[in-house]
Parts: structure tokens; sequence; C-alpha cells
């Protein structure tokens, strides 16, 4: 059943992943990838980490796709890509050259060394020394992000902030000028 | 044949591929920065199964951290794009060819 759900989830993200790289329409690249982001929460749910596909779907597929579809759409980007550039036979030779180069990589090193245990393990209560063993539950989210990487936490809220402001100041310098 | 690490990780080095052709060969900048945003999930996944193959919680931490970074990549970035669009009429990287702003 779990490889069965493993198999759905993959391939639907593969496939809509491809999708929204080769669609013209830049709206229906977005939705494309809604789904792609989706199965990757599904993923992440048979890979028992519950609390990241929650995220996965309210931070990536919730506000960072809606974010791109108001860009999208108050662009409104109607003019067509020119792939002029892909006809050329140099393009075709290199781009053949890198397709193979890159899957003989990726299943070479797959198929020749495997890694060193092809199951998951039983989630048990203690890790080793010194680190938190695997939980799904947000209190250990919380537990953890207060005590070990607390200086990490407070500098990626540091970081939201550095980049708030640089956005409003970004959008606001450019309505002065026209402005003028 | 049950799903392991290895299946996860091919998955998502395929998926990490897609958004990386992605980038090559498109030129509207929105959907470059989508396959940038594939290419951090693809890591968020290889994270998550490396963090429950391990058994510790440092990946979920790492994959946690990533997602708000990138949060916060996209903010500034779709504002420099709204910013491009404003001076330059076009989001297509091959008629941006200017360093002068």
């Amino acid at each position: 059943m779990i490889d069965l759900l493993f198999y759905i989830f993959a391939s639907l993200m593969l496939l809509s992943a491809l999708a929204m790289v080769l669609n013209k329409n830049a709206v229906n690249s977005a939705m494309c990838m809604i789904v792609a982001l989706v199965s990757t929460a599904g993923l992440f749910v048979l890979l028992e980490a519950y609390f990241l596909a929650i995220l996965q779907v309210l931070v990536y597929a919730g506000a960072v796709m809606v974010l791109f579809l108001f860009i999208i759409m108050l662009l409104d980007v109607d003019k067509e890509e020119n792939y002029e550039y892909l006809k050329h036979k140099f393009a075709f030779v290199a781009r053949l050259l890198g397709f193979s180069l890159l899957f003989f990589l990726v299943f070479n090193s797959f198929s020749e060394m495997h890694l060193p245990a092809t199951d998951l393990v039983q989630i048990s209560n203690e890790g080793e020394a010194g680190t938190i063993a695997f939980s799904n539950t947000a209190k250990s989210f919380g537990q953890i992000l207060f005590t070990k990487y607390m200086f990490p936490f407070q500098v990626i809220g540091f970081l939201l902030l550095v980049a708030m402001i640089g956005v409003i100041v970004i959008s606001k310098k450019h309505s002065t000028d026209t402005e003028q | 044949m049950t799903i392991g690490i290895n299946e996860f990780i091919i998955v998502s080095s395929l998926l990490f591929l897609v958004g990386f052709f992605g980038v090559i060969f498109r030129r509207n900048t929105i959907i470059i920065y989508m396959s940038i945003e594939l290419m951090l999930n693809a890591i968020n996944l290889a994270l998550v199964a490396f963090s429950r193959y391990n058994n510790t919680m440092d990946g979920s931490i790492f994959v946690f951290f990533i997602m708000t970074v990138a949060a916060a990549e996209v903010a500034v970035g779709l504002a420099i794009i709204v910013m491009l669009y404003r001076q330059k009429q076009t989001v297509l990287v091959n008629e941006l060819n200017q360093l002068k702003g």
C-alpha cells in the first residue's frame, strides 16, 4: 500500500514538475507547480514527517504560490518566449551531451553504489548520543528549535525582518521616482 | 519490494534535474524562479528522507529553515521582478541585457 502511494505521489510530482517547466502559459505552470508541491507533501507524509507536510502545504502551496500567481496576473505577460536559440545545431548537440551526461551520472551513481541500507528504520525513542531522535510532532519541533537551534532560529527571524524591509524599500523607491 | 531511502533520493534528484533544466531552458523570469523553488523542494525531500533514515531531527529542522529562506527569497525576488517589469516592460531574461539600471 505504501509502495503504491509512493509511486503515485512520486510520478505525479515528477510529471507535474515537467509540465510546469514545459508549459508556455505562466498561469498553467503555476497550477502544475501547486500539484507538484502538494505531491511532495504526500511524500513527506509517507516519510512520517506530518508536521513538515502540513507546513509544505501551508507555506509553499499556499503562501508562496499565491504570491507567484498574484505577480503573474499583475504583470500580465502575454509575450511569447523566443525559442529560436534551441534550433541551432550546436544547441542540439550541447543539449544531447548535457542530458546524456546528467542521466548517466544519476543512474550510474545509484545502480553501482548503494547507500548503506535500503529500508526505513523503525522510529525509536532514543537517538544516538548528542542527537535528538526523529519525531513527527510539532511539540518536538518547538523543543529542538528553542534549545539546540536557538541561534539559527533567531537568525532566520532576523532574515524574515530584513526581507520584509527590503521588499518595502524596493517597492517604495520606484513609486517616488515615477511621481517626480 | 519495499520503498527505502534509495527510491526517495532518486526521485529527489530527478526533481532537482527537472528544476535545473527549467532554469537553463526557460527565459521567463517567473518560471525560472518557480524552477528554483522546485530545486529547493527536491533538496527538502532528500533532507527529510535522510533525517528519517538516520533517525535524527536535524534534517527536518533544516527543512524548516530552508522553507523560511525560500519564502523570504520569493518575496524579495518577486518585488525585484515587478520593478524590472516597470522599468523595462519585460520579464524575459534575453531582453534584460543591460548592466546600467
